[in-house]
């Protein structure tokens, strides 16, 4: 451990998560079998997969809080799942804090499960429901310090249930016995019982009700300013991004359209896409819904468009856009966006 | 006289260890071609007040007590066969899940010629012209080829459109929709939105709209009802309302939204959560979670925490809530007393 | 929905769930279980319940052979109901049959049980090539009835062993063959389960955690499949008694030296024509009941269980 550790203070300034060139494809043939097709007259093996994700280039230094946006099927989620370890990328790689961990083990990738911890979207789905509280909360603890006696496990789970605001004495029951919003809180005590310096939320508040929203982001942040945690935070309501993220990456079917300082982004949105986005958030101010009409819905992953991947829906879409897969360039403001009507100057 | 008028719904839940109250108390009105919404956490009772109104709340539950009145006409008590008439015909349902209204196994076309011709006496000719018109106001792409298309075939959004026709089918007085874009994307769901509020508006067909959605309510609707564990706490003008809630709990509900906050600020937070309806607090409902309540004390404190409040008339707004009534200068009379 | 009163021990919790709260209301099944616990216990205690020993066979008085029950005119009150052929008290040979009949199977269905969650377990979680391995195998065993697998190694085993040490084994030989057929409906069923349970994100968590995968599918999702695996034992247990009275029916299971239920029913069926019913029919009355109360209970058990129907 004193290598990494040494490691870690030394490279203060490297990013502790790089993505490259991340891939992820989900076949949806089955196996070889359900593969086979006839194809006039001949037998062939056909195989067809969701690209869930495009090539996705992604850094975050420390102590940010990197929010991915997007409608549902951009693949944020799927990032988020491959940064954890979840999945098995198809191509690309995943480096933190400089080391490739994307082709580990799941033994020797356990050093990095007690530096990255992940909070899940559904609390009703993310505790054991056979488990009580002290059981899932130390289980992570004896894994990481399988050293510790039974009483330095014991105020650990004690000193994190204070510290996500639930009473210690309600260790022995199960999860079904408590609300959304205090299973959240249990949730992430759980993730924060290992002391991790990096946290991937996907989607942690939007199956909450809208009071209780606020107290597990107002959690979150808590944690992030006690703890020093860097985040990756994966969700769909921009508001929570404006008011959480230090930077945002907008992703639209498994590619990022545009990556900015969250202050800088709400005040000069780039790509047409995130201008759309922006303008469908029903704001409490409008009386009317004024929002930019996009041509048709988002094409399935399955099918992906040649090009652009939003040029379909794209009131600025031309020929090139049609045939040329636009890469991220940094615009004057710092922002980086991947779009080719901001490159050509065509749109502003 | 409006339209539709709840007085005094009850609705419980008969369980295995007691009624649970679903409903206590509702009361509210819709007029011809208005639009209201009803605002609140997951079971604060908003679906089950939808539900209710065409006695559509499953087995274990039942309408206790109040009435329903619809173009003068009492729902509670009626037929099957009665209510049947009424539903789709004069009041329709959008549901937030739309394989809940579709068959997977009819072509769009043919479910909508069948909910016709289960109305009407007209022919399936004139029945898929009428189908086709609505599918037409709707906006879809290619409505023509959409008749002939399987649930399964159209996207969520195009599906939420199928459910909007299906809901103008039969010219209702009342649509009522369910959380209709909860389940689709954002820049979907302002589609969608945008559509039923010009439909509604067009035809002059009055909405009620059930959401957990500030946001949405604030740009559909014209007038709200904010429920709280079974309870309609707060009524009025939407803009009202909104500009200036007076209920705790809605401001409470407002200034936790994380736009209401200087970005990266701590947000307003409502300590606590709804209590489950099988363990309601004596007094006021929201009394724990009540910043006024926990800080007040003598008999304002015993108001909240003994008596549950009746509603005080505050603008052109409802408000139940001891606070609010005390500042306008009612005398502190406990809503038990008054009303029942 | 605080958890606002103490934390309720083991019993309070058993006594306010949903399980004793629909028995209670369910008369079929308290009747089917007080049947139930009743044939077991008698089946249990054989030994000291039943009037004489049907395995000695120096208790046997040939001459009182085909005897009836005793509300058939000839009866001897000393067999209340009655002999069979070779003069056995049917009663007490129905008691040690029940319990043979027991013993094979609760112990085919525990070695079903075994086999059937492990291979489950690892084909639903590490899915792949392990998983369409299995799942072939599976569809393969279940392809040769359990019939034929006795068949074929019954034979066996009496061909290259003889029929005497068939005979000593013939309990943990048919134990091992019920369990050997049947493994495949346990784990179809587990398999079943643990994609819906891996599919849930406290799975992931677990993954996340950094947990390996031994400990993930026995400490975190076998506990969460135990209501199915409960439901098709109470199934399996009926099927797997069936199977052991149809074996030894057919001459491939019990001697009739130590009969089961089955092989009783078998050995009376000769006499069936000469008018000595009660030797094929009252063994057969007992199997029927005690197969019917298995699958009462199991319905039940399998409505309560059902999640679908109590979450609402």
């Amino acid at each position: 451990m004193n290598a990494t550790e040494s490691l870690r203070h030394s490279d203060a300034h490297s990013p502790l998560l790089e993505v490259r060139g991340l891939e992820k494809h989900f076949s949806l043939s089955g196996d070889f079998l359900e593969q086979l097709r006839f194809d006039k007259g001949r037998l062939v093996r056909r195989q067809e997969y969701v690209h869930a994700i495009n090539g996705v280039d992604l850094t975050i230094q420390r102590g940010e809080a990197l929010c991915v946006v997007g409608e549902s099927g951009c693949g944020k989620s799927t990032v988020a799942r491959t940064v954890m370890g979840l999945l098995k990328p198809s191509a690309g790689e995943v480096r933190y804090d400089g080391e490739r961990i994307d082709d580990l083990s799941t033994r020797s990738l356990l050093p990095y499960r007690r530096r990255m911890q992940m909070i899940f979207q559904n609390p009703y789905a993310s505790l054991n429901p056979r488990m009580t509280i002290q059981e899932t909360l130390e289980e992570p603890i004896r894994l990481h310090h399988p050293q510790w006696s039974r009483q330095a496990i014991r105020d650990k789970v004690h000193e994190v249930m204070i510290s996500v605001g639930v009473a210690p004495d309600w260790g022995n029951r199960y999860g079904h016995e408590f609300s959304g919003g205090q299973r959240q809180r249990i949730a992430i005590a759980r993730a924060l019982a290992v002391d991790p310096e990096f946290i991937v939320a996907d989607e942690p508040i939007s199956a909450l009700d809208v009071s209780i929203q606020a107290q597990v982001l107002n959690l979150l942040m808590e944690a992030r300013q006690e703890r020093h945690l860097t985040y990756l935070f994966i969700t769909h309501d921009l508001a929570v991004v404006e008011h959480f993220g230090t930077r945002v990456a907008v992703m639209y079917l498994g590619r990022v359209c545009e990556i900015a300082d969250t202050a800088t982004l709400f005040a000069h949105p780039r790509h047409p896409y995130t201008k759309a986005l922006m303008s469908a958030i029903p704001r409490l101010e409008d009386d009317r819904p004024q929002h930019i009409r996009l041509e048709g819905e988002v094409p399935t992953p399955v099918h992906l468009p040649s090009g652009c991947v939003f040029h379909g829906r794209c009131p600025h879409a031309n020929e090139r856009c049609r045939r040329e897969i636009p890469s991220l360039i940094t615009t004057d403001n710092g922002a980086q966006v991947a779009c080719h009507a901001i490159e050509e100057d065509r749109i502003s | 006289m409006s339209l539709l008028d709840v007085n005094h719904l009850d609705v419980r839940f008969a369980l295995r260890n007691g009624d649970i109250q679903a409903l206590r108390d509702v009361s509210f009105s819709l007029d011809r071609g208005e639009r209201l919404g009803i605002v609140g956490e997951s079971g604060a009772g908003k679906s089950v007040a939808a539900f209710s109104l065409l006695n559509l709340i499953s087995k274990p539950g039942y309408i206790a007590g109040g009435s329903i009145r619809f173009d003068g006409q009492e729902l509670i008590g009626q037929s099957e066969r009665a209510l049947r008439h009424i539903r789709g015909h004069r009041i329709s349902m959008i549901f937030q899940d739309p394989m809940m209204t579709l068959n997977p196994v009819l072509s769009i076309g043919d479910q909508m010629v069948e909910c016709l011709k289960a109305h009407r006496r007209i022919s399936t000719h004139e029945a898929r012209g009428i189908a086709l018109h609505k599918l037409v106001q709707v906006q879809i792409p290619s409505p023509e080829a959409r008749l002939d298309q399987y649930p399964h075939e159209l996207s969520g959004g195009m599906r939420q459109r199928v459910i909007i026709a299906i809901a103008l089918l039969l010219d209702p007085d009342i649509i009522i929709a369910d959380e209709p874009t909860t389940a689709l994307d954002v820049t979907i769901q302002a589609e969608i939105m945008a559509l039923l509020l010009s439909l509604c508006e067009k035809h002059n067909v009055g909405l009620i709209l059930i959401t957990h959605d500030l946001g949405v309510v604030s740009q559909v609707t014209q007038r709200m009802l904010v429920m709280y564990a079974g309870r309609v706490i707060e009524e009025g003008p939407t803009r009202e309302i909104i500009n200036d809630p007076q209920h705790p709990y809605t401001q409470g509900l407002m200034n936790a939204l994380p736009q209401m906050a200087t970005p990266g600020s701590r947000l307003n937070q409502i300590p606590g959560s709804m209590p489950s309806l099988d363990n309601l607090p004596d007094g006021c409902a929201f009394h724990p979670r009540c910043h006024f309540a926990m800080r007040s004390d003598g008999q304002r404190r015993q108001a909240c925490y003994e008596h549950v409040p009746g509603f005080v008339t505050s603008g052109n707004c409802r408000v139940a809530c001891h606070m609010v009534s005390e500042m306008l200068g009612y005398e502190r009379i406990p809503a038990e007393e008054t009303t029942s | 929905m605080n958890p606002t009163s103490a934390p309720a021990g083991r019993w309070t919790r058993f006594r306010d769930s949903y399980l004793l709260y629909s028995f209670k209301r369910d008369v079929i099944a308290q009747l089917s279980l007080v049947a139930f616990i009743l044939l077991l216990g008698v089946a249990v205690l054989a030994p000291w319940l039943s009037p004489t020993d049907p395995y000695d066979l120096t208790t046997i008085d040939i001459m009182a052979s085909e005897l009836p029950p005793f509300w058939i005119a000839g009866s001897d009150e000393a067999y209340v109901l009655g002999t069979d052929a070779q003069g056995r008290d049917l009663l007490s040979t129905i008691l040690y049959g029940a319990r043979v009949s027991l013993i094979i199977g609760f112990g085919a269905v525990a070695l079903q049980a075994t086999l059937g969650v492990c291979f489950g377990l690892l084909a639903g979680y590490l899915g792949g090539r392990v998983d369409a391995f299995l799942m072939r195998l599976a569809d393969i065993q279940l392809s040769f009835s359990t019939l034929m697998v006795a068949i074929v190694v019954g034979a066996l085993v009496k061909a290259i062993f003889g029929g005497d040490t068939f005979g000593a084994y013939a309990v943990p030989l048919l134990v091992v063959i019920i369990g050997l057929a049947e493994w495949p409906q346990y784990a179809r069923t587990v398999r079943a389960s643990v994609l819906a349970e891996k599919a849930k994100e406290y799975v992931d968590a677990a993954r996340v955690m950094g947990l390996s995968s031994r400990r993930i599918m026995f400490r975190h999702i076998l506990p969460n499949t135990l209501s199915p695996i409960f439901v098709i034992s109470t199934v399996q247990v009926a099927n797997a008694i069936i199977s052991e009275a149809a074996l030894s029916f057919l001459g491939l299971g019990m001697p009739e030296t130590q009969p089961s239920l089955g092989s009783l029913i078998k050995s009376g069926f000769d006499y069936l024509q000469s008018g000595s019913w009660w030797i094929t029919l009252i063994p057969g009355a007992v199997l029927v009941m005690l197969v019917l109360v298995i699958n009462l209970l199991g319905d039940w058990l399998r409505d309560v269980l059902n999640p679908r129907l109590y979450k609402g």
